[in-house]
């Protein structure tokens, strides 16, 4: 046999895998956008989580005196260093605890969609064309219904929660992973290691899950992040409208709405919750990139020469 | 060709019907509109005649299959707040939002793809660099915030641009440009990405092989490769803003199909929620239909 | 030798990736002169491709990087060239054709459009291009020319489309041609074909012609003198005839060693029970018959080739043995059994038994799981096969005897080469006991000395276990050395079969005796010959 041949003629050895994880995180240190978004998002997760326990009563509490208060006056305490609202509460304690209703309606509306998304979309791509053609027409249906419309007869007929709204906005973006894990499937499922599993004897539910679902989730993880801004955005959306959370909840989206009559005298009330609002989504953007380079083999390797000084 | 525009015309008409018979049941669960129209002390004598009137005292069911039976006369009934066809009032909201979608489009189309091309020929480059941080910044915006930051200042503060309307040209600068962003950061991310494949690609390495000058590789060979899945984003943008850009048209008072819509719901304005929804549903199929030829002379692969 | 075209001088390219930095080729000299053809020889990641790269100015900077020498084109150097400069020299003097065609050339436009685009490219008025572009069309020998010019490249074969490639490279006449591996992808007798056309071109123009290739038999056909690399050196150059035959480098020796088509062949075995018995068997799609009526045996133990051109329909015949497809008629029986009716639970009982390598190893292994998870699934799926304590020691056991390293069973299917990647493949199937294995084109993306290697471990287990082997396969050289019995088939049906002794040395039919002779040897003298012998049969049956 030529057993040790084979080796010497082709690479010495195989090549030794560095640690994923220490290689992920070398691949994030590498974008320097991305690292500062993650670290960004880190700590908007921590305001969502801890926020609420620790500034509820500071920020619903109303203060006179601080009504429309200026931002940047660091004499008073530190929660008014962004000004204070209509009512005197102070901004910055208040977005802190917008932050997890805001957090918590898109985080729960996208895992819903995904997961719904996801199954519909692999059930459409991998069996029959009768089935994968019921799906579609429902996922159309979706599409073309107004989400407004959604919002509104189900803030009707159910209240106005943040569960709900959670509800109306994981309906409207079914379509989005439905699609993708759709086509993605039907092209995976055409892969010779599908094939090779086939010729094993997997069941459909072995290849699904064990071989079709692994490849396409990367693709949908992506897309979820960039979703992830799409929802905040659409949250905000609703709410600035008056469909969405009602007070005395608060998310960022309200507080924009809220700051809205004081436009000209105190800018600050609709600036900063805005603020907030992009910072977030564009860090999420700039991760969704990042993941979509790191995820490529094809492409990873940008992320890991280190860049020469003229690029 | 014509079996391919046939069975996407039963497909869209299937999901047309699931549509009309969604929005008919569910938007009738938001309620009755008679309390809304009617003073708080008219008698139940003037309310019933109010909903005879109007159909609503029948079925939900019978009420469905008359509507149904208006509706093969394309007869989309009466709306109930200004007591005029309710298609009348449809048509003239679509008109509007349907300018505004194509002003705006066109612009997207032109700068993104411009832009974007650009930016995927350098890739790190510092022309690309800024392409993607601005882009990425537009992609992110929340447009309400965008049109009350912009009143404030260009309107408010600056003075040059009226803050509603539709009157003249300056109306539409401060709406186009806010629908603009967004659309325009998002596209034009998908323009440098897909411009990065095509340029790696085997063809464009043939091109290079060829001595063709790096224009021509950017605008002629790679551009009509790249701009495939391009041209699907670009219908979902349109698409978006056909079904009416709501929160844009609210803020800057703008009468079109999305604020009429939206309007419509929460006064229980039944037969306009249904006439909007049909329009623009139907426009949105015609634009999928074009967008499907479009990919056809673009990729000679594609034939229906 | 006519004037020196091109000098390459101590040329050294690197590449940085996420392992370090590659040497992709060290120091390499070379020349081409005009009317000559030159080859350079090598296996894939040898760097035989980089050098032309470097001359096109198609190396990708960064993460390539040219770290040393001169390449003098006309005594000029193209390296210290500007960038404008260079790209006027690109299609009008020196051109390039490439491997796979299809993606090569752009498919959103006419392939009258790409041609003429290289004349107005190098300031030629539009005027009279559609008329060259014709002309060119027609002397590559597209038929129809004249309207096969406003034609999309998905609208030709394989073949035609390198023609046309070469109609683009030699639009501007130019003095260098390269062709990188132009015939790879090819049925034989198209590549017999694409070399020819290539040699007349070059008698017509004179230009040199640079020859990228890992095909000694190619090398054989139309090289003057060839340069062997191997990991990114020249090993040796010489004359084509003096390598073959007087290699002085051990990596020549083994390469040429390594080519298939000398051995021993294979004595007929004693006529016992088969195992698979095929009657008939056709499958359509639609209105085209992929498979017609094809009825074929194979015996324990026993090595059965399918040989045959692309379309033959020998790929659709393991499919649908292996029951990926459905038969429309016929039927295939497994140990007396017909697999074409066979219900979903006895079909599960005879997955053990039948098992199938594919193609290309990349793809037919889950990049997202590891060595042990991608062996022992068979376990999971089967669980009678064995209890969960011994799946480690067997796996072990299975990757020893494919030629691998046990400890290596929890990496992943891209930390090994193609040649290993195809060992594990054959250690998934082995895992299941089977007792036939239908390899499609197993070893046909592998370099011809891994090939080797890997056709010997085949041949190996056969022995061991009794393994019968249905093998599909292009390559009329390695089926030569490794079956019992061939078939071959051509527009889904069988032209022939028989015994590997009848089918090499005394071929009945037409088709085969033309597929022999198209089939390259590596031996510049007897590959003469045959090419005298294969003008002949196209004579005769034009």
């Amino acid at each position: 046999m030529t057993n040790t041949q084979d080796q010497d003629t082709t690479l010495p050895d195989v090549t030794e895998a560095p640690n994923p994880v220490i290689r992920t995180m070398r691949m994030l240190w590498n974008d320097k956008f991305a690292f500062v978004s993650v670290v960004f998002l880190l700590i908007v997760l921590l305001c969502a989580i801890v926020g609420p326990f620790l500034l509820e009563d500071a920020a619903t509490k109303q203060n006179l005196r601080g009504r429309n208060a200026p931002p940047f006056d660091f004499s008073t305490a530190w929660p008014y260093w962004l000004g204070g609202d209509a009512l005197g509460r102070p901004l910055l304690a208040r977005i802190i605890v917008a932050a997890q209703n805001t957090i918590f309606v898109a985080a729960g509306a996208v895992f819903f969609s995904l997961l719904i998304g996801t199954t519909l979309g692999l059930i459409a791509g991998y069996t029959s064309r009768i089935i994968s053609q019921i799906i579609m027409r429902l996922a159309d249906i979706i599409m073309s219904f107004p989400s407004l419309l959604l919002a509104v007869i189900v803030l009707f007929m159910l209240d106005s929660s943040v569960f709900n709204l959670v509800i109306v906005l994981a309906i409207t973006r079914i379509p989005v992973y439905l699609r993708t894990a759709r086509a993605e499937t039907m092209e995976v499922r055409e892969r010779m290691f599908v094939q090779a599993a086939k010729v094993m004897g997997a069941s459909n539910g072995r290849i699904i899950f064990r071989h079709i679902l692994p490849v396409v989730f990367p693709t949908l993880i992506t897309i979820a992040t960039l979703d992830f801004a799409f929802v905040m955005l659409a949250e905000s959306a609703l709410s600035f409208l008056g469909i969405g959370i009602q007070p005395p909840e608060i998310t960022w989206g309200l507080m924009v709405s809220q700051g809205r009559p004081y436009l000209t005298t105190a800018w600050w009330l609709s600036f900063w919750p805005g603020l907030a609002i992009i910072l977030t989504t564009l860090s999420l953007n700039l991760v969704s990139n990042w993941l979509r380079t790191a995820l490529d083999p094809a492409q990873r390797w940008r992320l890991e020469i280190v860049r020469k000084k003229n690029g | 060709m014509l079996k391919f525009l046939g069975s996407r015309a039963i497909a869209s008409a299937i999901s047309l019907v699931g549509l009309i018979l969604l929005v008919f049941f569910l938007s009738r669960l938001t309620g009755d509109p008679t309390g809304l129209y009617l003073p708080l002390d008219a008698s139940e004598e003037s309310r019933n005649q109010f909903r005879e009137i109007h159909g609503l005292n029948d079925p939900l069911l019978i009420q469905f299959f008359n509507y149904l039976g208006d509706l093969v006369r394309l007869d989309f009934g009466e709306s109930i707040r200004r007591s005029e066809p309710a298609i009348d009032v449809v048509l003239r909201g679509f008109g509007w939002t349907l300018q505004l979608a194509v002003v705006t489009m066109s612009l997207v189309v032109v700068f993104s793809i411009i832009l974007g091309s650009l930016a995927a020929f350098h890739v790190g480059g510092v022309f690309d660099r800024i392409a993607t941080f601005f882009s990425l910044i537009g992609a992110s915006a929340p447009d309400f915030w965008i049109a009350i930051v912009a009143i404030v200042i260009f309107s408010v503060n600056l003075g040059w641009v009226p803050t509603s309307g539709t009157g003249t040209v300056w109306h539409w600068i401060l709406p186009v440009s806010v629908l603009f962003i967004r659309p325009f950061g998002l596209i034009l991310q998908i323009v440098r990405g897909s411009m990065i494949t095509a340029l790696s690609s085997a063809y464009v390495k043939t091109a290079r092989a060829k001595g063709i000058k790096n224009k021509a590789i950017i605008f002629v060979h790679a551009l009509r490769n790249a701009l495939l899945p391009v041209i699907t984003v670009i219908g979902d943008q349109a698409a978006a803003l056909l079904n009416g850009a709501v929160v844009v048209e609210t803020i800057f008072g703008f009468p079109g199909v999305g604020k009429l819509m939206i309007d419509s719901i929460l006064q229980r304005d039944f037969t306009v929620v249904m006439a909007a929804i049909m329009l623009t549903a139907t426009a949105i199929f015609v634009m999928n239909l074009v967008i499907d030829i479009l990919y056809s002379i673009l990729d000679p692969r594609i034939r229906y | 030798m006519g004037e020196r075209l091109l000098d390459v001088r101590n040329l050294s390219v690197d590449f940085h990736t996420t392992h370090g930095t590659v040497h992709a080729v060290r120091d390499v000299n070379w020349h081409l002169d005009r009317g000559e053809t030159l080859a350079i020889l090598g296996e894939s990641g040898s760097g035989k491709s980089v050098s032309a790269s470097a001359i096109l100015n198609l190396i990708d900077m960064p993460p390539g990087e040219i770290t040393s020498g001169e390449i003098l084109f006309e005594g000029a150097d193209l390296l210290t060239m500007h960038a404008e400069e260079r790209r006027k020299l690109n299609g009008c003097r020196i051109a390039m054709i490439f491997q796979d065609p299809l993606s090569h050339l752009n498919p959103v436009y006419s392939v009258g459009f790409q041609i003429a685009e290289t004349m107005t490219a190098h300031g030629q008025s539009k005027a009279g291009t559609r008329a060259k572009t014709i002309e060119l069309l027609e002397r590559v020998g597209i038929p129809n020319a004249e309207t096969k010019v406003d034609a999309y490249p998905h609208q030709f074969s394989g073949g035609q489309r390198q023609r046309i490639m070469i109609a683009m490279a030699l639009a501007l006449k130019p003095d260098i041609l390269i062709a990188d591996e132009p015939t790879t992808a090819l049925d034989v007798t198209v590549q017999a074909q694409i070399l020819t056309l290539l040699e007349e071109l070059q008698q017509e123009t004179g230009m040199g012609l640079l020859l990228i290739t890992h095909d000694l038999g190619v090398v054989a056909e139309i090289a003057d003198r060839v340069v062997v690399m191997n990991s990114g050196e020249i090993v040796e150059t010489g004359s084509a005839s003096d390598v073959y035959h007087n290699p002085q480098h051990p990596y020549t020796k083994q390469l040429i060693a390594a080519i298939p088509g000398n051995g021993i062949m294979a004595q007929q075995l004693d006529q016992t029970a088969p195992i698979l018995q095929i009657e008939k068997l056709s499958k359509h799609y639609g209105a085209f018959v992929a498979l017609d009526e094809v009825s074929l045996t194979v015996l324990p133990g026993e090595t059965v080739a399918v040989v045959g051109e692309s379309g033959s329909g020998k790929s659709t015949l393991a499919k649908t043995v292996l029951r990926l497809q459905d038969a429309t008629s016929g039927e295939a029986l497994f140990e007396g059994r017909d697999l074409v009716q066979m219900d979903r639970k006895d079909l599960f009982k005879v997955r053990r038994d039948i098992q199938m390598v594919f193609q290309d190893p990349t793809q037919s292994l889950n990049p997202r799981m590891s060595i042990y998870d991608i062996i022992s699934e068979a376990f999971v799926i089967h669980p009678e096969i064995l209890d969960k304590q011994h799946w480690k020691a067997r796996v072990c056991e299975l990757l020893q005897q494919v030629g691998l390293k046990p400890d290596h069973m929890y990496r992943h299917p891209h930390q090994f080469s193609g040649g290993q990647r195809q060992r594990i493949a054959i250690a998934r199937a082995l895992a299941l006991e089977p007792k036939l294995i239908v390899c499609d084109e197993a070893v046909s993306a592998l370099d011809v000395s891994i090939q080797a290697q890997v056709m010997t471990l085949l041949k190996q287990l056969q022995d061991d276990l009794g393994i019968s082997y249905l093998f599909i396969a292009h390559d009329l050289l390695l089926v030569r050395d490794f079956a019992h019995r061939v078939i071959v088939m051509q527009n889904g049906k069988i032209v022939e079969q028989g015994p590997v002794e009848q089918i090499f040395d005394a071929p009945r039919e037409a088709y085969t005796r033309n597929l022999i002779a198209a089939s390259l040897s590596p031996d510049p003298e007897i590959q003469a010959t045959r090419r005298i012998a294969l003008d002949e049969l196209q004579g005769a049956n034009p």
